[in-house]
């Protein structure tokens, strides 16, 4: 048993198809699992809430302002009643009695008349940014709602609209748009049901009592371990085309940049999870020790990876925490290929440190590997 | 080391904490050799033949196994050796036939759709071949772990209780199957609770607290023991045994179909412990069996609980 050889990584290759195959809670876990948690997670931005409470902060009544405030309600999303001060539209959002707040500027009329595009402000709360996004997208449809009402020179035509929203997020900044948050489930949903399936793999054959076997036979631990992941790489992608297929067809989710290139970043991020898995599989004792150690991870990569809170707002040592997981990588890489299109250059940056994290893992893994039963 | 000698261990050590599980052990076994391995539970029978195969690394002592370092060579030592565990080791959600077919895929066997269906035929599974190892019964289950440690035509066959749980006509085919490798130059090293195998093997090794106490052919284990042992035939030989259990000098007493069995160290005790029974009975002395010397090896009282 001189190296690596290919015979005997398939014939342990073969085995695990068909244990894969034949595991029932596995199949539940590899299709259930991702489609559930896409919906769970998902739920909200698919519910698309109308009706949402607005208050109205005033002073002029105007005509414009009227035909404003008619166009919003026609928009089907706001609610919305007038407010005395401020201060009450303080307290409203900060209660949650609130979700927007909707500020029309002293002379309104005037400045719109005057050519100024002046703005009307949104305060909204933007902590769940899924309840409030469609909302926000359809405000830049309203920018014409002053149409028959303006002479026809101050109409608003693409370059110039007679008045602006400016949607002032408050609470969570980056995450207003609901399609930031899509690729992000993508990454997370993908961790969790690739990280615990290796994650069991070898300490199932050592609870089994299959390791003494497996162990008392020519085969090498690469060659093992790399066939405990294949399979999983393959389960992988069809978790993929379910999930992106879900998320177009359900969320609306855009497609801008190469499928090709996001299929490799992402088998690249499978391969990272797996690795991982195998690597807690074989330093672990038990099944409950692997499992806890896989769930250790999965909450700093939830709230480091820039899935929950915005990236950039976190203080610089959870930054850097967050640079070691891959998951904050792909979340960048899925994020800007379907998002913004970008091409190959654009994710090199956080391809590599997906690359460097599963090759350190699986040494980690062949280090730990115990060949003998002690 | 000696050329034909298949196994040639020395003084090997193992402990388990503070607990030595082996304890200087050194065994030779000679090619096409059957050589059984006895011992009480916990004697250390497991984890000597997993330190033959590498499984388990000795914490002193050394040797060769088929000629290989047992430590150095383990990899290369496994490639000519079939192990069959003490504890059912296949994989239970693969048929019969899969488990072997990936046995045979992992020793790179040439011709493995034949090798497995011969190995099937030979060991008559033929009829469970599509089941699934999990739902075989536990004989069954032996004999496909015989089948699948055999399979890539092994030098050195390491069987931990091969055929516990397995009926006796399987038993009885399953010895007669070593016997058949063994003429055609298999080396066996098989450890057993049964005493019809061990009277079937070339030679026993016999284990107590992780050191060897006896070894030799039956004959002379038996023999060798300085046991004595009577028996009597007669009516009510179970009231008569326990009776004689209580007495001094006698190790055991038990019935055995229409005899009844007494052996210990000590004649004139025995003499006496006969002599003040109520007569009725008609005994004569017997060469002592293995049976009588592994109950009389297992009650030693420096025999430590396991
Ligand atoms: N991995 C281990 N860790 C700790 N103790 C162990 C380990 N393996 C074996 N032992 C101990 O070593 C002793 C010898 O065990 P071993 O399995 O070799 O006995 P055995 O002769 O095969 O017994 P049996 O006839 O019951 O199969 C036992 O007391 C057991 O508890
Ligand atoms: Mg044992």
């Amino acid at each position: 048993m001189n190296g690596f050889s290919f015979r005997r990584f398939l014939a342990v290759l073969r085995k695990e198809w068909i244990q894969v195959r034949r595991d029932p809670f596995t199949l539940r876990m590899i299709i259930a699992l991702p489609v559930m948690q896409l919906f769970l997670f998902g739920y909200a931005i698919n519910a698309d809430p109308k009706h949402l409470p607005t208050g109205l902060l005033a002073v002029d009544h105007s005509k414009y302002e009227r035909t404003v405030i008619a166009a919003l309600k026609n928009t089907g999303y706001y609610d919305i009643r007038p407010l005395d001060s401020e201060a009450e539209a303080e307290r409203g959002l900060a209660d949650g009695e609130l979700l927007f707040v909707v500020n029309i500027p002293p002379n309104f009329d005037r400045s719109v008349d005057r050519g100024e595009q002046p703005a009307i402000l949104m305060d909204a709360d933007a902590t769940d940014p899924s309840a409030i996004g469609n909302a926000a997208a359809a405000l830049a449809a309203l920018t014409s709602a002053l149409d028959r009402d303006l002479p026809p020179a101050a109409r608003s035509a693409p370059a110039r609209a007679p008045f602006q929203f400016e949607v002032h997020a408050r609470y969570n900044p980056e995450q207003l748009t609901v399609l930031n948050i899509v690729p992000g489930l993508i990454c997370i949903v993908l961790t969790i049901s690739t990280l615990f399936v290796t994650t069991l793999s070898i300490t199932r054959e050592t609870e089994r009592g299959t390791m003494e076997n497996l162990l008392a036979m020519p085969v090498r631990p690469i060659e093992v371990m790399l066939a405990k992941v294949v399979p999983y790489i393959v389960i992988g992608y069809a978790q993929v085309i379910l999930i992106v297929a879900i998320a177009v067809a359900v969320f609306g989710l855009p497609v801008r940049g190469s499928v090709a290139l996001l299929t490799l970043a992402l088998g690249l991020f499978i391969a990272s999870n797996l690795a991982l898995g195998i690597t807690f599989s074989t330093v672990a004792r038990n099944q409950m020790q692997a499992i806890q150690m896989a769930q250790f991870t999965l909450l700093p990569s939830f709230l480091l990876s820039g899935f929950m809170f915005p990236f950039k707002g976190m203080p610089a040592w959870a930054q850097w925490a967050g640079e070691l997981f891959p998951v904050t990588h792909a979340l960048r890489i899925v994020r800007g290929i379907l998002l913004k299109g970008n091409g190959f250059a654009e994710i090199a940056p956080d391809l590599w440190p997906i690359a460097v994290f599963t090759l350190a893992v699986t040494l980690v893994a062949t280090w730990s590997y115990r060949v003998t039963l002690d | 080391m000696t050329a034909d000698l298949v196994i040639d261990v020395r003084d090997l050590h193992k402990s388990y904490g503070t607990r030595k599980v082996v304890d200087g052990l050194t065994l030779a076994v000679k090619a096409g050799e059957i050589c059984g391995f006895l011992g009480a539970n916990g004697s250390g029978k497991t984890t000597t033949i997993r330190m033959l195969c590498g499984l388990v690394r000795p914490n002193g002592g050394g040797g060769t196994c088929l000629g290989l370092d047992i430590i150095r060579d383990a990899p290369r030592i496994r490639l000519q050796v079939g192990y069959m565990t003490q504890r059912f080791s296949f994989y239970e959600d693969l048929t019969v036939t899969e488990n072997l077919d990936f046995v045979a895929a992992v020793y790179e066997l040439d011709n493995r759709r034949e090798a497995v269906k011969a190995i099937i035929d030979r060991m008559g599974l033929a009829d469970r071949a599509g089941q699934l190892a999990g739902e075989l019964s536990g004989g069954w289950k032996q004999r496909l772990a015989l089948a699948a440690c055999v399979l890539h035509k092994p030098k050195l066959l390491l069987l931990d209780e091969p055929t516990a749980g397995v009926d006796a006509k399987a038993r009885r085919e399953f010895w007669d199957l070593i016997h058949d490798m063994a003429a055609d130059g298999l080396t066996v090293l098989v450890s057993t609770h049964y005493m019809d195998e061990a009277a079937r093997c070339g030679r026993i090794v016999y284990l107590s607290d992780g050191k060897l106490v006896v070894q030799g052919t039956p004959d002379e284990v038996a023999k060798g023991s300085g046991l004595i042992t009577f028996e009597a035939t007669g009516p009510n030989l179970d009231v008569a045994a326990r009776t004689l259990r209580k007495m001094p000098g006698v190790e055991s007493a038990a019935v055995f179909g229409s005899a009844l069995h007494i052996a210990g160290m000590d004649r004139a005790a025995l003499e006496r412990a006969i002599q003040s029974l109520d007569g009725g009975l008609a005994w004569h002395e017997v060469p002592p069996q293995l049976e009588d010397v592994f109950i009389h090896l297992l009650s030693q009282p420096d025999r430590p609980h396991a």
